[in-house]
């Protein structure tokens, strides 16, 4: 049984459909990408997985449980856990308030929530910024920061939504390596983003989106040779460009 | 050295405390009944705007609604006593268990509403009750309860020749209030409090049932008030609609904790220390001519504080202590380079 099935979601705003009958599932343990250019679709599927919008059609499954009309708190505490592409982060409060609330979701003693606030702020190497407060820092910290306190939740799933879009490059290969790090925890990811060379080589699979239909569904080496992905979104050039780059990859492992 | 922290905390907590029964055996105080009357509201207005401060300062939910609260908890302890001719006791606790209910039933649709809306709708509050209270015959309608002479003591919660036991009256109520919000500070209540104002969208992701959250501390935050309100009752002995259900009683619960530090724990006292000398002795300086001066000297302090920092005064205080902080790392850096 995967642990979220998305079971032909649509989503209509009056006119426009957002999303149309998309199907998938994330099987435990994986890391899914969601790809697709902008205004494919791909936060709106978002909120409607995690109960911020209602879906005009489809059903989700997550871990054996209908959670198509459940609230957005209800959804988190079973286990599956968002960051926004927007960040909101809690301004006023410090880094490791801003993590403890997270932390508060499974443990309601405020010792024991602290420690668990502490582990996920090292593992996301925050630890030097803890007492900072959350509204000064730089946008990667703050990306950073959102993924301690969904991290603190003790979440099944994590669904990052673009949660490296504008970081340095140095800043993307530490959340690439902190993934693939949380992913050997047993934490399952689904993951929206625009950074090809950072998602391609950690995914499992990769979902990709155009104008709100499913166009592709598959291994990334398969993905990145797709007709009609290379047309709606990766262009020929940089398909060769990401083929070269997998394939010198392969060959250095 | 967070432990550290929080006990030096505790200890200034209970020398507060201590300070605070002893101020009346000061003898310029224990002589002077006026001084007394000061300290008593000082202590009744920190009291009501941390009630306040629960859900308007914690959890960034403001409501100009407070003042029914309070006014239902007047009328409670009045109701006891001038109507039903009892001690006041049971009118206390069941007004403050109606405060909690209507406070229930009117912001569960308000909630629905963010921010200014949410303000606004509080307003029309304050109004529909003021209202009907002026033209409810059993609670007495404008023309207020009076109440009658009765035997002095803790039973009747009143008397007529000193105001010691007002006083610590007062304290009682303000420290089960400060002690309460102290409590919620450190927990998770409190920290959920926080997050539902910062971000409401970021606490529903987290798990946290905003709606729940923002309702309990109403219903807290409403209770609480409805304690004040029958306190101020007992003190005052006389209760009339326009006295406890205004807007202007209500703005006293904001401004006070805006001036102090909305999300403060002293904010609300340090507002109130500077609020009621202001309004008590601009009042018996010009008596009736300077009515509203008070006021005028309040308002133009908030300007001049939130100009400067939007926590108020409790803000300044941190940023001066964070100041001072930062000097202390950058001149120990400085030492080791050289």
């Amino acid at each position: 049984m995967p642990l979220l099935a998305v079971c032909e979601i649509s989503k209509k705003f009056g006119s426009l459909v957002a999303n149309d009958k998309i199907s998938f599932n994330v099987e435990e343990g994986n890391i899914v990408g969601l790809i697709g250019p902008n205004g494919a679709g791909k936060t709106t599927l978002f909120n409607c997985i995690t109960g911020i919008y209602k879906p005009s059609h489809g059903k989700v499954i997550f871990n054996g449980l209908d959670i198509t009309n459940l609230p957005a708190y209800k959804v988190a505490r079973l286990g599956a856990v968002r960051t926004f592409q927007i960040v909101h982060s809690l301004k006023e409060m410090s880094v490791f308030d801003n993590v403890l609330i997270g932390a508060y979701l499974r443990e309601k003693n405020t010792e024991k929530a602290s420690e668990i606030a502490k582990q996920c702020i090292n593992l996301c190497y925050l630890s030097k910024m803890k007492n900072t407060r959350a509204g000064d820092l730089a946008i990667g910290l703050k990306k950073r920061v959102e993924l301690a306190r969904a991290l603190a939740t003790g979440p099944k799933l994590l669904m990052l939504d673009e949660c490296m879009a504008g970081l340095t490059s140095t800043e993307v290969n530490e959340s690439v390596s902190l993934i693939k790090n949380l992913k050997d925890k047993g934490i399952t990811f689904l993951v929206v983003e625009h950074i090809m060379e950072a998602i391609m080589p950690i995914a499992d699979k990769v979902v990709v989106l155009d104008g709100g239909i499913k166009i592709a569904e598959n291994h990334p080496e398969v993905v990145i040779q797709d007709e009609r992905v290379i047309e709606a979104y990766l262009g020929k050039k940089y398909s060769k460009k990401l083929q070269i780059a997998t394939q010198g990859r392969e060959k250095d492992a | 050295m967070m432990k550290g922290n929080k006990k030096k905390q505790d200890l200034y907590w209970y020398v507060l405390i201590v300070l605070l029964i002893l101020i009346p055996f000061i003898p310029q105080v224990a002589a002077n009944s006026f001084t007394q009357h000061v300290l008593i509201l000082i202590l009744l207005y920190a009291s009501m705007s941390q009630a306040w401060n629960i859900i308007g300062g914690y959890c960034g939910q403001v409501s100009f609604g407070h003042s029914v609260f309070f006014g239902i908890g007047a009328y409670g302890a009045g109701m006891a006593v001038v109507r039903f001719g009892l001690p006041p006791w049971p009118g206390i606790i069941l007004g403050a268990l109606l405060a909690t209910a209507v406070a229930i039933l009117i912001s569960y649709p308000c909630f629905k509403l963010k921010g200014h809306y949410f303000a606004i709708a509080t307003f029309a509050i304050v109004e529909i009750f003021n209202r009907l209270f002026m033209v409810w015959y059993w609670v007495n309608g404008a023309l207020g309860l009076d109440y009658p002479l009765v035997e002095v003591g803790w039973r009747n919660f009143m008397w007529y020749t000193t105001k010691i036991p007002y006083y610590y009256g007062a304290l009682v109520l303000f420290i089960i209030i400060f002690g309460i919000v102290r409590f919620i500070e450190k927990n998770r209540f409190g920290y959920y409090l926080r997050a539902v104002r910062e971000d409401q969208e970021t606490a529903e992701a987290t798990g946290i049932n905003s709606t729940m959250v923002k309702l309990s501390a109403m219903a807290l935050s409403a209770f609480l008030a409805a304690f004040c309100g029958a306190f101020f009752v007992q003190y005052n002995l006389r209760v009339d609609p326009t006295m406890v259900m205004s807007l202007q009683v209500s703005m006293v619960f904001v401004l006070v904790t805006i001036l102090g530090g909305a999300g403060t724990l002293f904010g609300p006292l340090l507002g109130a220390m500077i609020l009621i000398p202001l309004q008590e002795y601009t009042r018996v300086l010009w008596g009736g001519l300077g009515r509203g001066t008070d006021l005028i000297l309040f308002g133009f302090l908030i300007i001049l504080i939130m100009v400067r920092q939007p926590k108020g005064i409790m803000g300044l205080v941190d940023e001066y202590f964070n100041y001072k902080k930062m000097r202390k790392v950058i001149s120990a850096e400085s030492d080791i380079k050289y």
